[in-house]
């Protein structure tokens, strides 16, 4: 069997549109899962037991479940949850898109959650003294002081699970979304090219998440021998 | 200024603190001496509201702080202190170190909070480091930095928790010094410290600790010369050997 180029350059575009979904889903996938992650274990490290422990509920919940069961709840569940919560008596539709970005926030922010975490717990107990001792209220300290420190100590593994979210926004295509390896999939089976397809999607999967490593692992080095 | 009323702390069945009292005037120069784990830094500590006491009463100007007070803001805009580790923020400047509180506690404008920034670490001579981070300084150069912080919020009382301990030797007196500077403007101060001649010199008053209690409290010259009790003679014994 031979490779036809040309099934490659004509696909192309309709590959870079599932590329740009794909983008698209990680960046909000990232910027509210971390934003929600925080909050998340902020939240963890609470005085308050009750708030605590929801959070940690909730991030053993996410972390003990499959991703692509989280797409099915919200893809399936979520329509009857806001049909009868409205009392319209039928499920309201959210669409693929929403359903995705949804789905990724919730599931990603526990693991954000954990990471931004260990950022917290590598903070001296000094420096949380330091905010006390200065009058800086739990807002300010966590904001100014202690945030900033937490996410530096952290930042590779944070960026780390990035590469693991931009992979794992592949698994959309269980409900027919097109990103791109759904793209690639859609060609691949109207076309009959599984193997042009299939081959050039891994190429440019193993291209960023190659390059986004070695980024990180340049990163790891400034930051260990950086001044802090 | 402080009035220290039969505060008593526990963790667990240790008991830190065991029934101290102590009353420091406004402009008084106080060092906290005695041996590792008498509880001396809980004691200061318990000063601005950073370890909780389990009974008893402390008073710092108008505020009063007893078991179960909760509220320690007002108290904590008043009081200064300095730690072992200097604790400066390592993600900012040495300039936004001293500035930070100042904006957000006292809510001061930018430009004043800098001015007093700018002014303190020349006092404490650092002003050629301003755009610094704090990985850059020496230790001693860090904990002045820190002292410039502490005063930058004008506490009517600073605490130092043993700040020369973390420090080379050759750093000690640089600190000490800009201490000594401090004291001599009159600020009341409460300091850990194992530096024997900055608290013979420099002191009004020496408190004694041993095992959870204060068991002396004198003047700091009669303090050297001629301890009373029997505790405070052995931990002078031995460290005054060399």
């Amino acid at each position: 069997m031979m490779v036809d180029l040309s099934a490659i350059v004509s696909a192309w575009p309709y590959l870079m549109q599932g590329l740009w979904f794909t983008l698209q889903v990680t960046l909000v996938g990232v910027a509210g899962g971390i934003v929600f992650g925080s909050l998340l274990a902020i939240a963890r490290l609470s005085q308050n037991r009750l708030v605590a422990a929801l959070a940690t509920a909730y991030v053993n919940l996410m972390r003990s479940i499959p991703l692509i069961l989280v797409i099915f709840w919200v893809f399936f569940l979520v329509p009857w949850a806001i049909g009868w919560l409205t009392r319209s008596g039928r499920p309201v539709a959210v669409g693929a898109s929403l359903t995705i970005f949804v789905t990724f926030v919730l599931f990603e922010a526990a693991y954000y959650a954990e990471i931004v975490r260990a950022g917290f717990r590598s903070i001296s107990s000094g420096q949380y003294s330091a905010c006390d001792a200065l009058g800086l209220s739990k807002f300010h300290a966590y904001v100014y002081i202690l945030f900033p420190q937490a996410i530096r100590n952290v930042l590779p593994i944070l960026l780390t699970q990035t590469i693991v979210l931009f992979q794992d926004t592949s698994l959309v295509y269980v409900i027919s979304a097109t990103d791109l390896l759904g793209a690639a999939t859609k060609i691949a089976q109207r076309d009959g090219r599984l193997v042009e397809m299939y081959l050039t999607v891994g190429v440019i999967y193993f291209v960023l998440c190659f390059a986004a490593s070695q980024l990180v692992k340049q990163l790891q080095g400034r930051l260990a021998f950086g001044v802090r | 200024m402080i009035e220290i009323d039969n505060i008593s702390k526990s963790y667990g069945s240790f008991r830190v603190l065991k029934a101290c009292s102590a009353s420091i005037a406004r402009g008084e120069v106080v060092v906290v001496c005695g041996p590792s784990g008498s509880g001396k830094s809980t004691l200061i500590k318990t000063i601005n509201g950073l370890e909780s006491i389990d009974s008893g009463e402390i008073k710092v100007g108008s505020f009063r702080l007893a078991p179960g007070v909760s509220n320690v803001a007002a108290l904590r805009r008043s009081v200064g202190m300095v730690f072992q580790s200097f604790e400066l923020f390592p993600h900012l400047t040495v300039l936004s170190n001293v500035t930070i509180a100042q904006t957000k506690v006292l809510r001061r404008s930018k430009a004043a909070a800098e001015e007093k920034a700018r002014f303190l670490l020349e006092r404490v001579g650092l002003s050629a480091h301003i755009a610094k981070h704090p990985a850059q300084l020496s230790g001693g150069q860090q904990q002045r930095v820190a002292i410039a912080r502490a005063l930058a919020l004008d506490p009517e009382v600073m605490l130092f928790d043993e700040p020369t301990s973390a420090l080379d030797p050759e750093m000690v007196n640089e600190v000490l010094d800009v201490m000594t500077g401090l004291a001599r403007q009159g600020m009341t101060m409460v300091c850990v410290t194992h530096e024997m001649g900055f608290a013979r010199n420099v002191a009004n008053r020496i408190l004694f600790m041993d095992d959870g209690e204060i068991v002396e409290t004198a003047d700091a010259a009669q303090f050297f010369d001629s301890p009373r009790s029997e505790r405070a003679k052995s931990f002078l014994a031995r460290i005054l050997k060399h």
